[in-house]
């Protein structure tokens, strides 16, 4: 390029210009934002969320305190104890999670031989105290009677690659 | 007594109410200027900006000026006190007593005096001195590094900014702001002056310290600059500070160049349009100017800020100076 077209390119702030014409020219693209509180992403069935302890249609709980999950969980997040029930099943007395120590491997749902513990969609479950992330058994019951549809249709899409 | 009343209270009443028609309005745009900015540079970026509190997050500026209030005002313990409080009360004031010459229409201007652009050159030039306080006052390396930034670089860029005004004052023969418009009934400034024009709009870029421009307060390197120190209210006031001198620099490019109140052809729908109404307009593209700039250019390095205020800026507009009165005086152009 000559010195004259340089010379009369800095002058005129061509670069600039062109650069100025790029942005207001976005103005006009549609948002790539998502909204969201009101417009969520897609989850995929594997979503790794909040935990949550299933039952059978007929509403016997599934855990059987076998207590592999307890014996796998990576960050000793588990705590478990049981004994036998009155009809002679064996039950856990306690099913404790504490949340903040999870790290959302999902060892405790692979682990799981009864599909009793698993890791649902919902990922909105922020607290204003530390102490309501210790999840108790009874907490853990009630996810899971509040997310069965989905859950059952997240095991159902993901059974075949099992 | 109604000596008191008629010489002396209702003159006070009056002026102090239109000091209010003035300020309080300035201080509505410069709440909804914050708002405009984050929406502009939104969009450019293909996001969509404040939208959530209010209708599309138009109450988003009065959340934000609630939070600051509410907020606690920290003094450093190392700081001095009297001069780190007065720093941004300084600005704020300086940004506000400028508007005293602004002329918003034919006759609406609160004091229509005749060295009109000489006080705004002043006051602008004043505005340096709450930076340098704040900065200094904060006693801490990164407001420091922030104010001497900044008053190096207001000061390099006012040199040309009285350059361009003085080829404007050389076309009309007036200091007085309303003459200045006036002198524009035929042509507005901007298209025979266009160099001037470009250039006056890149130096109130520098001398507002707007991007990319913004090294004073460049948060990569200097957290924010002067006023890293400062929370609440004495941030708060900062921030005003600010912003009301980018719409006045607006304001003083569009009287300079764009014609102030009048509307761009005197024909029909244009001349039933009011004055001030345009001002606002042209007001309000010049600001989307600054947001514009601000969401396209990277910042500039120390040195070449320097290099273009000092080695391109001064003698281009010295140069221009020249021919404008070459030409002015060859054609017999100068205004009686």
């Amino acid at each position: 390029m000559s010195v004259l077209q340089r010379g009369a390119k800095s002058l005129l702030l061509s670069e600039l210009v062109t650069g100025l014409g790029l942005t207001f020219r976005y103005i006009f693209k549609p948002k790539v934002t998502l909204n969201y509180p009101y417009e969520k992403g897609p989850l995929s069935p594997r979503f790794r969320g909040e935990h949550a302890l299933r039952r059978y249609p007929n509403g016997e709980e599934r855990c059987i305190a076998c207590k592999l999950c307890e014996a796998i969980c990576p960050a000793l997040a588990i705590t478990i104890e049981a004994e036998p029930r009155e009809d002679g099943s064996r039950r856990t007395t306690r099913y404790d999670i504490d949340m903040t120590k999870c790290i959302y491997c999902g060892l405790c749902q692979e682990a799981c031989p009864v599909d009793a513990i698993v890791e649902g969609p919902n990922f909105e479950f922020a607290t204003e105290t530390r102490e309501e992330l210790f999840y108790n058994k009874e907490k853990l019951l009630a996810n899971g009677d509040r997310w069965e549809p989905e859950l059952a249709a997240n095991l159902a899409a993901d059974a075949p690659y099992r | 007594m109604a000596d008191f009343w008629s010489g002396y209270a209702l003159p006070t009443a009056i002026i102090v109410a239109q000091i209010l028609a003035i300020v309080l309005p300035l201080l509505l745009a410069v709440a909804y200027l914050t708002y405009a900015e984050r929406k502009v540079i939104a969009s450019m970026q293909m996001r969509r900006g404040p939208n959530v509190v209010g209708p599309f997050g138009l109450l988003q500026p009065i959340a934000d000026g609630v939070k600051l209030l509410f907020k606690e005002t920290i003094i450093p313990a190392g700081a001095n006190r009297v001069v780190f409080v007065a720093a941004p009360m300084i600005t704020f004031t300086l940004s506000l007593v400028a508007w005293a010459v602004i002329p918003f229409g034919e006759g609406i201007v609160l004091a229509d005096i005749n060295v009109g652009i000489l006080y705004l050159f002043a006051i602008s030039s004043l505005g340096v001195y709450g930076v340098v306080m704040a900065g200094w006052a904060s006693n801490s390396k990164y407001p420091f590094l922030g104010a001497l930034r900044s008053a190096a670089q207001m000061v390099s860029y006012e040199v040309s900014i009285g350059f361009v005004m003085v080829t404007v004052l050389l076309c009309v023969g007036s200091l007085n702001l309303s003459d200045i418009v006036n002198a524009q009934r035929t042509i507005w400034f901007a298209v025979p002056l266009l160099p001037m024009f470009v250039i006056f709009f890149i130096s109130a870029l520098a001398e507002t310290n707007r991007a990319p421009f913004d090294l004073p307060e460049s948060e990569s390197e200097l957290v924010a600059g002067y006023f890293s120190e400062y929370s609440s209210m004495t941030f708060a006031l900062f921030f005003l500070g600010e912003y009301a001198n980018m719409i006045l620099m607006s304001a003083s490019t569009t009287i300079l160049f764009l014609g102030g109140w009048l509307p761009p052809l005197d024909i029909a729908p244009f001349n039933w349009i009011p004055g001030p109404i345009w001002f606002g307009a042209k007001i309000a593209l010049v600001l989307f100017g600054f947001l514009w700039v601000r969401a396209t250019f990277p910042r500039y390095r120390y040195d070449q800020l320097m290099r273009l205020g000092w080695k391109v800026f001064l003698p281009f507009t010295l140069f221009w100076l020249m021919v404008t009165a070459g030409v002015l005086v060859a054609f017999d152009w100068l205004p009686k």
